[in-house]
């Protein structure tokens, strides 16, 4: 930030007035920025280099382990699969309910209820979870009076496609909440005037409604991506390590009983950093290609 | 720890350890406590308490109230010496108890002593963050069980016990092999990841003892939770003591002094049996005692360690079901009431308690790593 004093310099130059309040509000949030972001992320890379004598690729080396790269494959999948079923399933809903002809009361009722949900998460998710869909759950039960075994037919809660299951609880609500403004955004007018060149749904949603609404799509799919990559005590609570995942590796070898290796938790988050990284140049290659119509 | 892991220096641990403690015992009666009790009787024995009251505060970190009966150890203390106990994150692992260490460096509120897993005591050591003190009744702590300069001492011990609901479960299991007849169908649990949770990794550690391995070959172990969650039988949740006791988690691989403490406590609610797996050499482990090497209250972290060291602490252990460090000793000696060797299961299988030593556990560590989610997939 430039620190510069309005009024006349001893050279006369007229310079900028500074806008103080612009300082008040920016200046705190860069300064949070900077503590909790940047400084943070420079000690995880010294961290992740530096071993008991000084510099070592040591660390980073056992990023190449089989069982690491499962665990970011496993990770991966998982938030990119529960990424999109939020997606997918949120948008639509969020669609529904926001419809002008839509019910009154069914508008506020989900969205309550999403505030809630989007925030249920850690050990009540996950025996939740356990009471309903686990090996003796209620509704597996339940399926097997009817003659549906769950279980033999190859599911299993404890699996990644369950924990996809479990990650929908608060995927769906939190894509409804976030997508919600730019849905609303979507102006009554044009799709009149689409309507009125001959356009139908299909047409209308093709060539107007999804481009309008890309960018923001593309934002609240990162959102979620993160959300799932980086929850840990749902999955803890579920699986007990016996599915490798990035953040149960973390808390592993940083805050466990067993054993303790803060630089391989240090080279662990480096690697969710870069593939974070990948997605928003993705994201940012993406939207600037989805938002060229604008500046036409 | 040193090397030494043949069977007989193991069994040698719980054998009664020579050396009498100090000269003059006084016996003192304290109030509220099972039996009469020796206190302490270093020659700086009153001048410490003075000091200690003077100081007037100790900062202990991660003991839970219902572990190893640290609740009621905490409040005899504090009766004991008028000195207030500030307990901090009681649920805090031993990663996060050293990390307490370095970080609080310096302040009124860091941890003065800590309880953490022989690793990380190791690691303590290593890295310079304890101060060496030796308690009067040193030399009847096990050799194998302390760092031979004081810098840090074990305190309780227990072993790896079944802890089975039996609203749930009709049958209890009573061997290892057990465990895999399908009555018991996604009924097994373990209380977190054996690379995370210590009873977990004792778990798979004790399965290996009962199925052809040794405390150098954890294999067997990862073998049998392999075919245990091939059988459908290993439920993959991180069990808690809520789990157990509502059945979510009918039957839980964990401490034993855990699983008879929930036993107890739940009695009026459900019978949950706590069940020395039969057959099978039973695998213990300990946890340590340290000084902070920057313990704000020094003189008052040297009381609490006399304390939990004397006869009366030792007991205050026990009943949390925990084995104390000087059990043999005290046995030996004829100070354990009679009522609480009842309360125990039998005496036998902690007879034969194996610990691995540093090196053991961590080459059983880098097996569980490269293994466990590769044979254990659900």
């Amino acid at each position: 930030m430039q620190e510069t004093v309005a009024g006349k310099t001893p050279a006369g130059v007229r310079l900028r007035p500074v806008n103080w309040l612009t300082v008040l509000f920016i200046g705190p949030f860069l300064f949070y920025v900077f503590a909790f972001l940047v400084l943070p992320s420079l000690r995880l890379l010294q961290q992740a280099f530096s071993g008991e004598h000084g510099f070592t690729f040591k660390y980073i080396a056992q990023l190449g382990q089989a069982q690491t790269v499962t665990a970011f494959v496993n990770s991966i999948i998982l938030s990119s699969v529960s990424a999109l079923v939020g997606l997918l399933i949120g948008g639509v809903l969020a669609y529904l309910i926001l419809r002008p002809g839509a019910p009154r009361g069914l508008r506020s009722m989900v969205t309550s209820f999403s505030a809630v949900a989007a925030n249920f998460a850690g050990v009540p998710l996950a025996f939740a979870f356990i009471s309903t869909l686990g090996s003796l759950g209620l509704v597996t039960l339940w399926l097997k009076g009817l003659g549906i075994n769950l279980y033999a037919q190859g599911f299993s809660l404890y699996s990644v496609t369950g924990l996809i299951v479990v990650y929908a609880y608060f995927q769906i609500p939190l894509m409804i909440i976030v997508i919600t403004p730019a849905i609303e955004g979507l102006r009554g007018e044009w799709r009149e005037a689409a309507e009125n060149l001959g356009a139908n749904q299909w047409v209308y949603w093709r060539h107007v409604g999804l481009p309008i609404l890309l960018p923001s799509l593309m934002s609240a799919y990162i959102l979620l991506f993160g959300n799932a990559f980086s929850a840990y005590a749902t999955p803890y609570a579920l699986t007990s390590g016996s599915l490798a995942l990035v953040p149960v590796e973390i808390s592993n070898v940083l805050s466990g009983n067993v054993m303790l290796s803060p630089q391989t938790g240090a080279a662990l988050a480096l690697g969710m950093i870069a593939v974070m990284v990948v997605i928003m140049l993705f994201y940012a290659i993406a939207a600037r290609r989805a938002g060229r119509w604008m500046r036409r | 720890m040193d090397d030494r892991n043949n069977k007989a220096s193991r069994r040698q641990f719980l054998k009664l350890s020579a050396g009498a403690v100090g000269a003059g015992v006084a016996s003192v009666f304290l109030p509220g406590l099972a039996g009469t009790a020796a206190a302490a009787t270093h020659p700086m024995d009153k001048m410490l308490i003075a000091a200690a009251k003077q100081e007037g505060r100790l900062n202990v970190i991660a003991l839970p109230p219902d572990w190893a009966n640290y609740g009621k150890m905490i409040k005899t203390f504090e009766q004991l010496y008028g000195i207030r106990v500030h307990s901090a994150s009681p649920d805090a692992s031993s990663a996060q108890e050293l990390q307490a260490i370095r970080s609080l460096k310096g302040q009124g509120r860091a941890p003065d002593a800590v309880d953490v897993g022989p690793s990380f005591a190791l690691i303590g050591a290593k890295e310079g963050l304890f101060q060496p003190y030796k308690v009067s009744t040193w030399d009847s702590i096990p050799s194998g069980m302390k760092d031979p300069g004081g810098l840090w001492y074990g305190d309780y011990y227990g072993v790896e016990s079944f802890g089975v609901n039996r609203s749930v479960v009709k049958n209890a299991p009573k061997t290892w092999a057990d465990l895999l007849k399908p009555e018991y169908k996604g009924m097994v649990a373990l209380n977190g990841s054996p690379l995370g949770a210590g009873a977990a990794f004792g778990a798979v550690y004790a399965a290996a003892l009962a199925n052809g391995g040794s405390l150098d070959d954890i294999g067997p172990g990862i073998e049998f939770f392999a075919k245990l969650a091939k059988a459908g039988n290993f439920n993959p949740s991180s069990a808690k003591s809520a789990s157990l006791v509502s059945g979510q988690t009918p039957i839980v691989v964990n401490w034993d002094y855990l699983n008879l403490a929930l036993t107890v406590k739940n009695k009026h609610l459900v019978q949950i049996d706590t069940i020395l797996p039969e057959g099978a050499p039973p695998y213990g482990s300990y946890y340590c005692q340290a000084i902070s090497q920057y313990a704000p209250n020094l003189k008052a972290a040297q009381l609490w360690e006399e304390f939990l060291y004397s006869d009366a602490g030792q007991l205050i252990y026990l009943e949390g079901y925990a084995h104390p460090a000087r059990f043999s000793d005290m046995v030996s000696r004829g100070v354990v009431p009679e009522k609480l060797l009842k309360e125990l299961p039998p005496a036998k299988p902690y007879k034969e308690v194996q610990f691995p030593t540093q090196a053991q556990s961590e080459k059983a560590q880098k097996m569980l790593q490269a293994e466990w989610t590769k044979a254990v997939s659900v």
